[in-house]
C-alpha cells in the first residue's frame, strides 16, 4: 500500500515523462491549428495573414470533402467486416489440431510483415494489371475477359488490399482467444447434443466478443489513416472514387502546395476521427468493462 | 626580423592559403531517377578528376516526391540542396519570385549559344538564364513497321489524327493481345494532362481565353476528349485510367501496342535491349488536325541553383560539367551515341554520327515544332505547352487529370468530365484571383 509521500515520489518521477508526451503531442497540434487559419501557400510566400475561416470553408466545401468522408468511412467499414468475420473462420481453422500447424499458423500472420506500400505495388503490378496480372491471366484461361480492378473498382480493391494486410492481426488476436475457452464447456455441450453452429454462436462468440472488441477499436485507429496504398495503386482515383480523407490532406498540402487548408482539413479530420472514436468506444466499448 | 624567419612566416601563411583553396567543398544535387540522370552518377570520375576539390552527395527520387521536396525545400528556405533538378514549368515560375540564382556567368566554354532556342527560351526569365537543360524532349508517334506493313498502311512523317485512328484500327487484335494505341491515362498534370493538353492545341483547344476563363465547355475541348476516349476504348489496352509513361513503356516493350504517343527520349528504350520489338519501331511526328499545330510537347529537365544555396561557385562548376559539350562527349565515348542526353545542344544533330540514330531527326524536329509561347491556335494569357506555367497549375492539372481519368474507367461521360473540369477550374481560378 502506497503512502503519500511515496505517490508524490512516483509523480515527481513521472512528470517529466508525462510533460514531455505532452509537448510532443500539443506543439504539432497547436502548430497545425495555428496553419489552419492562416494563408499559406508554399508557392505564394507573399500572400501570407490571417484568413479567418476560409481554410475550413474552402476544405468542407471543395466537392471532394463528402466523397472523402464517404469512402474512408466504407474503407474502415468494410475491412473490419472482411477481417473479423475471415479472422474468426481462420483462427477456427488453425485452431484444429492439424498436420503441419506451426508452418500454417506463421504463413497466416506473414502478410502483416511487408510493409504496406510494398504490398499494394505487388498486388498492383502482379495480381490486379488487367494485361500482365496473374487475375487476369487466370480470366483469359477461363474464356473470361480480364477485370479492371483498380479502374472498375478502385475502393474494392484497396479495401481487399488492405483487409489481406490486416486479417492476420485479427486472426492472431482471434485465435489467442479461443485458445483461452475453457475445453470442458465445449464438450459439455457437444455431449448435450449441442450442434456445432450452436456451439459456435452460444459459446464461442460471446468469448469472442472482447477480443473483437479490441480488434475494431486497434484496426479503426489505423484503417482512418490509411493512405500508403492508396498512394502506390490509384493516387485517389479515377476521379475521387478512392479519394480518402488522409489522401486529401495529402494532395491540399503536396499537390497544391497550399499549406492553410491542408493544415484545417487536418483539424477537421482530428475532430471526426474523435467523433468515430467516441461512438466506437460509446458502443462496443462496454465489453472491455468489468 | 631576421631574413630566416620570414621566410617561415612567409611559408607558413601560402601553405594555409593553399590548405584553405583546397579545402574540400560539398554540394547536394537533388535529381530524378531517370535512366540518363543515374549514368550521369555513374561518370563522376571524370568530374573528380577535373575538380578534386568539389565533393558531390547525391539525393535521387522518383519525379513526384523529387517535386514536392524541392518545392517545399526552397519555399521554406530549407537550404538542403545546392542544385535541384526541375523542369521547364518550374523555372518561369520559380525565377520570377527570385528563388533561383542567374546561370548568366557560366564559362565560355558552356557556349549558351548552342542550346536549341525552344528549350533555352523556356529556362529564361526576363533575359536570365535561369536553369541549364540536362536533357530536352517533346513527343512523337512511336508505331510498329511490321504491324502498319501486315495491315497494308503507310505512316506519313507528319500523320493526321484521321491517320492515327485507322492505323489504331488496323492495327488491334484483342484475341492476340495487340492493342492499337497506348496513351497516357494515369491521371496527373505530368502523366494524362501532359498528354490530352498537348492533343488538345492540335485540336484548337486551351485552358483559358485571353481574360482566364477556363475553356472546358468549348466544343474544341468536347472534340479532343471525344477523340482520345474513342481511341482508347475501341483501341486501347485495357486498365488504361492506370496507365502512365512507365506503363505504356512495359506494353510497347512487350510488343503490346501498336501505337504510342509519348516522350521523345522514350525512343532509346523502345529501342534499347530491353525491347523485344526493337527492329520494327517507326517514328512519326505527332498527329495534327490541319489547324496548324500539333499535338506535342516541349520538356526539358534542367539544373538550377537556389538562390539561398552558399556554395553557388561549386554549384556553377558541376552544372556547367554536367551540360556542356565535353559531357556529351564523354557519355557518347562510353556508351555509344544514341545514349546521350538528347534535346538541348544544336551541335549535337549537326553531328554525323549522332544524325545517324534512327530518332534523331524526329526528335529534334518535335523540338522545334513546339512553342511554348504561342502553343495552340487561339492565343493565350499563358506559357507552356503541355502545361500552363502558373503556380496553381500543379492541382489544377491534376484535379482535371482525375476527371478525365474517371472518364476513361467509364465512371463519368466526356460531357459530365468536361463539366465538372470547367466547374473546378472557375472556382480555383476565382479563389486565386485571377478572375474577378
Amino acid at each position: 500500500m502506497s503512502t503519500q509521500s511515496s505517490r508524490a515520489a512516483a509523480r515527481l518521477m513521472l512528470s517529466p515523462t508525462v510533460i514531455l508526451l505532452l509537448i510532443w503531442m500539443i506543439v504539432p497540434l497547436a502548430m497545425t491549428l495555428w496553419f489552419s487559419f492562416q494563408r499559406y501557400n508554399l508557392l505564394y510566400p507573399e500572400r501570407s495573414g490571417w484568413n479567418d475561416f476560409a481554410n475550413y470553408t474552402r476544405f468542407v466545401a471543395s466537392p471532394a470533402f463528402m466523397s472523402a468522408i464517404a469512402n474512408t468511412l466504407i474503407l474502415v467499414v468494410g475491412v473490419l467486416v472482411i477481417t473479423i468475420v475471415l479472422g474468426i473462420l481462420i483462427a477456427l481453422l488453425i485452431d484444429q489440431p492439424l498436420w503441419g500447424q506451426g508452418a500454417v499458423r506463421i504463413l497466416t500472420i506473414s502478410p502483416f510483415f511487408i510493409m504496406p506500400p510494398v504490398a499494394a505495388l505487388i498486388w498492383k503490378n502482379m495480381f490486379m494489371n488487367p494485361t500482365n496480372g496473374l487475375f487476369a491471366e487466370a480470366s483469359k484461361f477461363l474464356g473470361l475477359s480480364p477485370y479492371d480492378f483498380l479502374g472498375q473498382a478502385p475502393l474494392a480493391s484497396i479495401i481487399l488490399i488492405v483487409a489481406w494486410q490486416w486479417l492476420p492481426f485479427a486472426t492472431l488476436i482471434l485465435l489467442t482467444a479461443l485458445q483461452s475457452l475453457s475445453s470442458e464447456e465445449l464438450e459439455a455441450a457437444e455431449m448435450d447434443g449441442a450442434p456445432a453452429i450452436k456451439r459456435f454462436w452460444y459459446i464461442m462468440l460471446p468469448h469472442l466478443a472482447r477480443s473483437i472488441t479490441v480488434v475494431v477499436l486497434i484496426q479503426t485507429i489505423f484503417l482512418l489513416g490509411i493512405f500508403g496504398e492508396i498512394l502506390v495503386t490509384t493516387n485517389g482515383g479515377p476521379g475521387t472514387a478512392s479519394t480518402t480523407l488522409p489522401y486529401l490532406i495529402y494532395k491540399e498540402a503536396l499537390l497544391d502546395f497550399d499549406v492553410g487548408t491542408a493544415a484545417a482539413g487536418g483539424v477537421v479530420a482530428v475532430v471526426l476521427a474523435n467523433i468515430v472514436a467516441f461512438f466506437a468506444m460509446r458502443a462496443i466499448g462496454k465489453n472491455l468493462e468489468g | 626580423m631576421t631574413l630566416t624567419l620570414r621566410a617561415l612566416l612567409g611559408a607558413t601563411v601560402s601553405l594555409t592559403l593553399a590548405g584553405a583553396a583546397m579545402a574540400e567543398t560539398t554540394i547536394t544535387v537533388a535529381t530524378v531517377n531517370n535512366g540518363d540522370m543515374i549514368r550521369m552518377q555513374g561518370l563522376m570520375d571524370d568530374f573528380y578528376a577535373k575538380h578534386p576539390d568539389i565533393k558531390v552527395e547525391w539525393v535521387t527520387l522518383e519525379e513526384n516526391v523529387l517535386r514536392q521536396n524541392v518545392t517545399t525545400d526552397i519555399a521554406t528556405n530549407g537550404g538542403q540542396y545546392d542544385v535541384l533538378t526541375i523542369g521547364t514549368y518550374e523555372v518561369p515560375i520559380w525565377g520570377k519570385q527570385g528563388w533561383l540564382a542567374s546561370l548568366n556567368d557560366l564559362p565560355a566554354d558552356y557556349d549558351v549559344d548552342d542550346l536549341l532556342p525552344a528549350i533555352r527560351g523556356g529556362l529564361t526569365v526576363d533575359g536570365n538564364l535561369m536553369a541549364s537543360p540536362f536533357y530536352g524532349e517533346s513527343s512523337m508517334v512511336m508505331y510498329r513497321t511490321d504491324l502498319m506493313e501486315a495491315a497494308g498502311l503507310t505512316m506519313p512523317d507528319a500523320p493526321t489524327w484521321a491517320d492515327i485512328e485507322a492505323a489504331a484500327a488496323a492495327m488491334t487484335n484483342k484475341d492476340g493481345e495487340v492493342y492499337g494505341i497506348c496513351l497516357r491515362g494515369k491521371a496527373g498534370w505530368g502523366e494524362n494532362m501532359a498528354f490530352l493538353t498537348a492533343m488538345s492545341n492540335s485540336f484548337g483547344a486551351r485552358w483559358f481565353d485571353e481574360a482566364w476563363k477556363p475553356q472546358f465547355d468549348s466544343p474544341e475541348w468536347k472534340a479532343t476528349l471525344d477523340t482520345y476516349l474513342r481511341l482508347m476504348t475501341e483501341y486501347g489496352p485495357p486498365g488504361a485510367s492506370n496507365n502512365g509513361f512507365n506503363e505504356n513503356l512495359t506494353l510497347f516493350q512487350q510488343g503490346k501496342c501498336g501505337m504510342w504517343i509519348d516522350a521523345t527520349v522514350a525512343a532509346s528504350f523502345v529501342t534499347g535491349a530491353d525491347s523485344t520489338v526493337a527492329d520494327k519501331v517507326g517514328f512519326a511526328l505527332a498527329p495534327d488536325n490541319g489547324l496548324g499545330k500539333r499535338g506535342n510537347w516541349l520538356w526539358a529537365w534542367s539544373l538550377a541553383i537556389p538562390a539561398s544555396s552558399t556554395k553557388q561557385d561549386a554549384a556553377k562548376t558541376f552544372i556547367n560539367w554536367a551540360t556542356n559539350k565535353d559531357y556529351l562527349a564523354l557519355v557518347a565515348s562510353k556508351e555509344g551515341w544514341a545514349n546521350v542526353p538528347p534535346g538541348t545542344r544544336t551541335s549535337l544533330y549537326a553531328n554525323p554520327e549522332y544524325a545517324a540514330i534512327p530518332f534523331a531527326k524526329m526528335t529534334i524536329d518535335s523540338i522545334n515544332s513546339a512553342d511554348p509561347n504561342a502553343p495552340t491556335v487561339q492565343p493565350v494569357p499563358y506559357v507552356g505547352v503541355q502545361f500552363v506555367a502558373i503556380p496553381e497549375f500543379q492541382g489544377l492539372g491534376t484535379s482535371v487529370g482525375q476527371e478525365f481519368s474517371a472518364a476513361l474507367a467509364g465512371q463519368k461521360t466526356a460531357d459530365e468530365a468536361l463539366a465538372a473540369a470547367q466547374a473546378l477550374v472557375t472556382d480555383e481560378m476565382t479563389a486565386a484571383g485571377y478572375i474577378q
